[in-house]
């Protein structure tokens, strides 16, 4: 299919996108990556008049450490995560997630950012973030601003955006202590959306407590969604059969499955429930180097 | 608009709609109709091409897009007459039946033995995942980027005792 | 180059394939890559409503619209009497919509412009008013009788489409009242779809000035569908070329005439100018050829060591709107009476009820035309299901009920006559190469431990190569297929064919054929199909027919060459004829040794040195009407494990022994088995086409109608027995869509046996890790 004819405009620099988009307002789409948008434009489900295109605003690529947090500029593939050997040790959970997206070639051109904007419940990177407390970034004609991920997912579709705004990082906080991290997923077949998808993230203090937890919840609500009860429950705690079988139950509290052809909402919260336990027990059995029995 | 693309070598200028896709372009203003369409959501990967090195779903890119970047398609595979070792590994191990999934299953596994020229059967089928054939059941095209691995690792060692003579000769710059 | 191809007495050889260099340097040519001057695009506009009356149909802000020719509606067809056209199972479908639509995704107007994006855009200014009906969804409620009549332009006021017997109902029903044993099940094989990589299209080129209309189109009977396309339109058949380029896959997808397909021709016709029309994959997915979609209640009667008696099957096949299965005109239900398998049934009874519903028109196809893949699935399925009440292990029940060696060529109680097989052969080599004691031993040692873990066998019986004309034809049109081979001076060989191949290799297996049969070599045969121009009738490729029927052309024709040959090589030798022997490679003259000639010499000499008065030339025409149909057969093992956590199923190991006669290239046999494994993987895990109350497809596209990748699919391990056809000129049967028909029975029957200590006994297809989880829990099995 194709999609309706549209002006294209591929601006050099943030302050160019910005004023295009203040230009043009609801008539303006930006694309990223294009993973989403085009499909979605070439079905016309979307049809935007004025495309802008930002893959040539160089401020916007590329990742760096920055002090106290990891800034993903808004250019970032999921590839580029998949494949950053650098980042295992800190970000365990980057890696882990981007490998479950899509598949090789949508990763080689989709961001991370753009599936953020993109707000879709089914976002592997939504939950990801969400594990990890990220901040987006974003830039408008006022200048920047930060997001906390819990308020950066308003509805399906609907990011904390203004038409006149651009994601131009995700900044994931440098985690203290150790670190562990997994994604998750059940899908249909590889490559899909979700059925569920689960992000753990957790970091433990020298004394063997939990100093980090997260849990971002995949394709189990409108918009993804944070584990926000087990994430309290084991603040403090040691990883245990007892605490990660606590932990694990709690996750799909914070659910809000619906029933559709991937599975019903039982289902789904079931399936929260032993990725959660399987997820943390891995980690114990990493950090720890204990076997946890399941 | 305006554009300027290399493809498998040679460059293009052309004007297109900001809206054709890049598959489109391809096949219809440059001829090269080894790149296919079998799908209307970016599932198949018929229409993988290399996009400045990368492997890419060429229907879900614009032709725009393109603009000033390397592309490289499965007529580019073949150079002065001799086919890719991909190419005759697909045909040895019978990695093909309708044809109609081999070139973007040939770009997908090129891009993979750049990256990666000793993959495992899993690390194959996960680099040829995002393409789909409905003929083959995928057992003999792993087969395939298995031989031309080797085929590969073969020719490299050949040619890596002359190429090690030269570098000796030329590496004075550190 | 590749494999084998220079070799003489290459039957039997993994030749590689001559098609292939085309296809590796990206220069196939398929429909789509055709590009004729000054050619228009076709788009078509589809109804949004499962049953709609229409209103009205705006097309004036359409035709206004950038680069717009021509706008066709039902009305304008209906005036050229194209508004209807046959299905290839005596019902008519429409080409437009008039009057009313009967499905999501109906044809409703086509609108052809200078490029394909105007054709799109302006298709969207269509303005059609439509008035909602009432929707029949359910198979079943279709048939009650306060149902809304779908079909009014049929005389009979009902929804049923026909009713079809086969066997003995008394006999049948006497064995049942008497049975000790009678297990019972209702099982459905689900809606799906071919989805070969390459949708459906065409270009219709219709020349004004010659009056010759040149079809390309993506059809996997090109000589059937210009008969049609003649018989409908009025053009003169020799006026229309059918060309069928490259095809990208068909599996039955491309057999029937899809109502696009006479919309280009029309608007070809109309604009005196190529019209090309492809569809999209949603298009295809929601409007072509779907498959299957039968309600199947299956009972066996049986002793109580399991020896079974009888069987009665009663199906209800959802036909959708239009029945336009691609059926032989005496089975509406296809093959479907092969439902006795490979066991000794002494009686069976087999009834089919079609009916029609307001979905998408099909039953053709998906690597099995003619509804084998519902009858052994079914047959396979409940023979565990027997297994399992009279506690007897399910290869140990197969073997009890084989029909034997020795019982062929066995009549079944349906009235095929099987031509031969060793079933116990191939089961015991699939059972001895999987090592099925020791996996039941680990199955055990699981058990004990809480994990599931599941052995599947399925032991079909296939049947194809549809067929003799006595008892096949397509609207009225007898299924033989045909050969034409012409040797040139150099020995260089031409042969056409009446079929057309999609990949399944025939420029190569042909080739083989006819090479051994003439002393020659692959290289040396260049075989051509797809064009009705030149090649000779045939009623194409499908169902496996080609190696069964334009196989046995191929062969005959070239024997019927090697008879006029060995005369001239009398004459060469300077013997008389009865003294000439032919050895596979030369001919030689009897006690004179070290004097031969070969092929070549002999095709040199029939244009050049010829015996008094013989015709010169050395060509053959052969149409090959098959004695019986073949009947392959197979063994299949699926071994299987089940994640308890999330119910996801994990195929560990699948073997598949095949046995399909004489194996003409092993390569592209295991290629076959290779890829109708995943497909019937992708129906037992994956695929399904289900609609919601108000008729809409809810899988209308790769996104959620599934197909397999390379991470999906398990690692397929094959293997071969060998039972030649003794009616076949080679021995072949034809193996393409045993893979497909043979193992979805085998990956339900390992996930049913995995949860077999649940007392599970059946689980409908497709086996969705949240069905296994539902059942999981159901028991309080938990991780
Ligand atoms: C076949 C297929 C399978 C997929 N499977 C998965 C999957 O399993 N899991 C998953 O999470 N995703 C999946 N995706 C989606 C994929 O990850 C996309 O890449 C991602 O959702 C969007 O990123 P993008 O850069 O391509 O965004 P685009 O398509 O370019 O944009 C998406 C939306 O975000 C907006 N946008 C993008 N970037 C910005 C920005 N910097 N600032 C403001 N707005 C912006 C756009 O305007 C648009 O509305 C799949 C996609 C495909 C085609
Ligand atoms: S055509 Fe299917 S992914 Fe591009
Ligand atoms: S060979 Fe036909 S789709 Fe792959």
């Amino acid at each position: 299919m194709f999609p309706n004819s549209f002006e294209y405009i591929a601006p050099k620099t943030l302050m160019e996108a910005i004023e295009l988009l203040k230009q043009h307002g609801y008539d303006a789409k930006v694309v990223a990556g294009g993973q989403s948008l085009l499909p979605m434009m070439k079905l016309r489900v979307a049809a935007p008049s004025i495309l802008i295109d930002i893959n040539n605003i160089d401020e916007l690529k590329g990742w760096r450490n920055e002090s106290g947090y990891l800034r993903i500029g808004a250019l970032t593939r999921h590839a580029d995560l998949e494949h950053s050997e650098e980042l295992r040790e800190q970000y365990p959970l980057l890696a882990e997630t981007a490998v479950w997206i899509a598949d090789p070639l949508v990763r080689n051109l989709g961001t991370v950012c753009g599936s953020l904007a993109h707000a879709d419940p089914g976002s592997d990177w939504g939950a990801a973030m969400l594990a990890l407390h990220a901040q987006v970034e974003v830039a408008g004609p006022e200048g920047k601003r930060q997001v906390p991920i819990d308020d950066f997912f308003v509805d399906t579709f609907t990011p904390a955006l203004e038409e006149t705004e651009i994601v131009t990082a995700v900044l994931v906080p440098t985690p203290v202590g150790r670190v562990g991290g997994r994604y998750l997923k059940i899908e249909r077949k590889a490559g899909d959306f979700a059925i569920a998808g689960l992000a753990v993230h957790v970091s433990l203090a020298s004394d063997g407590t939990v100093a980090e937890a997260g849990f971002g919840i995949c394709a189990c609500g409108p918009i993804p969604l944070r584990g926000k009860r087990a994430e309290e429950y084991l603040l403090g705690k040691k990883l245990t059969p007892e605490t990660i079988e606590a932990a694990s139950r709690l996750v799909p509290e914070d659910a809000e499955p619906a029933d559709d052809l991937r599975g019903s909402a039982e289902y789904k919260r079931d399936v929260l429930r032993v990725f959660a336990k399987r997820g943390l027990s891995d980690i114990a059995k990493e950090l720890q180097g204990e076997v946890v029995l399941r | 608009m305006k554009i300027r693309v290399r493809v498998n070598g040679q460059s293009y200028e052309s004007d297109v709609e900001p809206r054709k896709l890049l598959a489109y372009y391809l096949r219809e203003d440059l001829g090269l109709t080894g790149t296919h369409i079998g799908c209307d959501t970016t599932t198949c990967g018929a229409c993988t091409v290399l996009l400045d090195g990368k492997a890419v779903k060429s229907c879900t890119v614009l032709a725009v897009q393109a603009n000033g970047r390397d592309v490289m398609t499965v007529e580019g595979l073949e150079q002065d007459g001799q086919l890719h070792p991909l190419q005759t590994a697909f045909w040895e191990e019978h990695g093909l039946q309708c044809g109609y999934c081999t070139p973007g299953m040939l770009m997908s596994g090129y891009a993979l033995l750049q990256d990666n020229p000793n993959p495992s059967e899993e690390e194959i089928r996960r680099g040829i995942s995002g393409n789909i054939c409905r003929c083959t059941g995928y057992v003999n095209i792993v087969k395939a980027i298995q031989s031309a691995a080797n085929k590969l690792a073969d020719a490299a060692e050949e040619s890596g005792d002359s190429a090690k003579e030269v570098s000796t000769s030329g590496s004075s710059s550190d | 180059m590749a494999l084998h191809q220079t070799e003489l007495r290459p039957l039997g050889k993994c030749v590689g394939r001559k098609e292939d260099p085309r296809f590796i340097r990206g220069k196939g040519r398929y429909v789509d890559d055709i590009m004729l001057p000054g050619m228009l695009y076709m788009y078509l506009v589809r109804s949004p409503y499962a049953h709609a009356r229409i209103k009205s149909i705006d097309t004036s802000a359409a035709l206004q619209a950038p680069g717009v020719k021509l706008v066709i509606t039902g009305e304008d067809l209906e005036a050229m009497n194209l508004a209807w056209i046959p299905t290839m199972a005596n019902d008519q479908q429409m080409v437009l919509a008039t009057g009313k639509v009967l499905y999501q995704y109906q044809e409703v107007a086509a609108v052809i412009a200078e490029t394909r994006e105007q054709a799109v855009d302006a298709a969207q200014l269509i303005d059609i008013e439509y008035e909602p009906l009432p929707v029949v969804v359910d198979p079943f409620k279709a048939l009650e009788p306060d149902a809304p009549i779908l079909r009014e332009d049929r005389e009979k006021k009902s929804n049923h489409v026909f009713h079809w017997e086969a066997g003995d109902r008394e006999a049948t029903e006497e064995l049942f009242r008497n049975a000790p044993v009678v297990v019972k099940k209702d099982v459905r094989f689900q809606r799906v779809h071919p989805a070969p990589l390459e949708p459906c299209g065409c270009i219709a080129d219709y020349n004004p000035s010659t009056g010759k209309l040149t079809w390309y189109v993506t059809s996997q009977a090109p000589h059937a569908h210009r008969t049609v396309l003649a018989m409908v339109s009025g053009l003169p058949e020799h006026q229309i070329r059918v060309i069928s380029p490259d095809v990208g896959g068909g599996f039955g997808n491309k057999v029937p005439i899809y109502p696009g397909y006479v919309a280009a021709v029309v608007a070809s016709l109309k604009l005196g100018k190529p019209v090309k029309w492809i569809e999209t994959r949603t298009e295809n997915i929601t409007s072509t050829g779907f498959a299957r979609d039968y309600h199947m209640t299956c009972e066996i009667a049986a002793e109580e060591d399991g020896r079974v008696l009888a069987l009665r099957v009663k199906t209800i096949a959802d036909h959708g709107a239009f029945d336009a299965a691609a059926d032989p005109s005496k089975f509406p239900a296809g093959l479907f009476s092969i439902v006795t398998g490979s066991y000794d049934f002494k009686e069976a009874l087999v009834e089919v009820d079609g009916v029609y519903t307001n979905k998408a028109p099909g039953g053709v196809a998906y690597r099995c035309s003619f509804r084998v893949t519902e009858a052994a699935y079914l047959i396979e399925r409940v023979m565990d299901v027997l297994a399992r009440r009279v506690g007897v292990d399910p290869a140990e029940l197969r073997k009890r009920n084989f029909i034997r060696k020795e019982q062929f060529p066995y009549k079944s109680p349906t009235g095929w006559t099987y031509d031969s097989g060793d079933y116990e052969k191939t089961l015991a080599l699939a059972l001895e190469k999987i090592g099925y004691e020791e996996l039941r031993k680990e199955q055990a040692e699981k058990r004990a431990r809480g994990e599931f873990m599941g052995i599947g066998i399925s032991t079909f019986t296939e049947v194809v190569g549809a067929g003799p004309s006595h008892t096949f034809d397509i609207m009225g049109i007898k299924m033989f297929d045909s050969a034409q081979i012409r040797i040139h001076p150099t020995g260089k060989v031409i042969a056409r064919l009446g079929v057309r191949h999609q990949g399944q290799g025939h420029e190569t297996t042909f080739a083989q054929i006819i090479a051994e049969e003439l002393g020659l070599s692959t290289d040396d045969v260049l075989i051509e199909e797809g064009d009705t121009d030149n090649a000779p009738y045939g009623l194409g490729t499908y169902a496996s027919r080609s190696t069964p029927t334009a196989g046995g052309a191929a062969a005959l024709c070239a024997r019927r060459i090697r008879d006029k040959a060995k005369k001239i090589a009398a004459h060469l030798l300077e013997v008389g004829e009865e003294d000439v022997v032919w050895d596979g490679v030369s001919f030689s003259a009897k006690g004179l040794p070290g004097k031969s000639v070969t092929m070549k010499d002999v095709a040199f000499a029939a244009y050049t040195n010829l015996p008094e008065g013989m015709e010169p030339g050395l060509e053959a025409t052969y149409y090959y009407d098959p004695p019986n149909l073949t009947f392959p057969h197979g063994a299949y093992i699926a071994v299987v494990d089940i994640d308890k956590g999330t119910g996801a199923v994990k195929v560990r190991r699948f073997l598949a022994v095949d046995d399909c006669g004489t194996v003409i290239n092993p390569m592209i046999v295991d290629g076959q088995v290779h890829g109708g494994l995943t497909e019937g993987f992708a129906i037992a895990f994956m695929q399904d086409i289900p609609f919601d109350d108000e008729g809409n497809c809810l899988a209308p596209n790769w996104m959620d109608y599934l197909v397999p990748t390379a991470l999906d699919t398990p690692h397929w391990e094959t293997d071969r027995t060998v039972t030649p056809s003794p009616h076949h000129p080679i021995g072949a049967k034809g193996v393409g869509e045993s893979p497909n028909v043979g193992s979805p029975a085998a990956f339900v029957n390992a996930v049913v046996d995995a949860l077999a200590p649940l007392g599970v006994e059946h689980i409908d297809m497709p086996i969705f890790p949240w069905k296994v989880w539902q059942i999981l829990r159901e028991h309080g099995v938990t991780e």
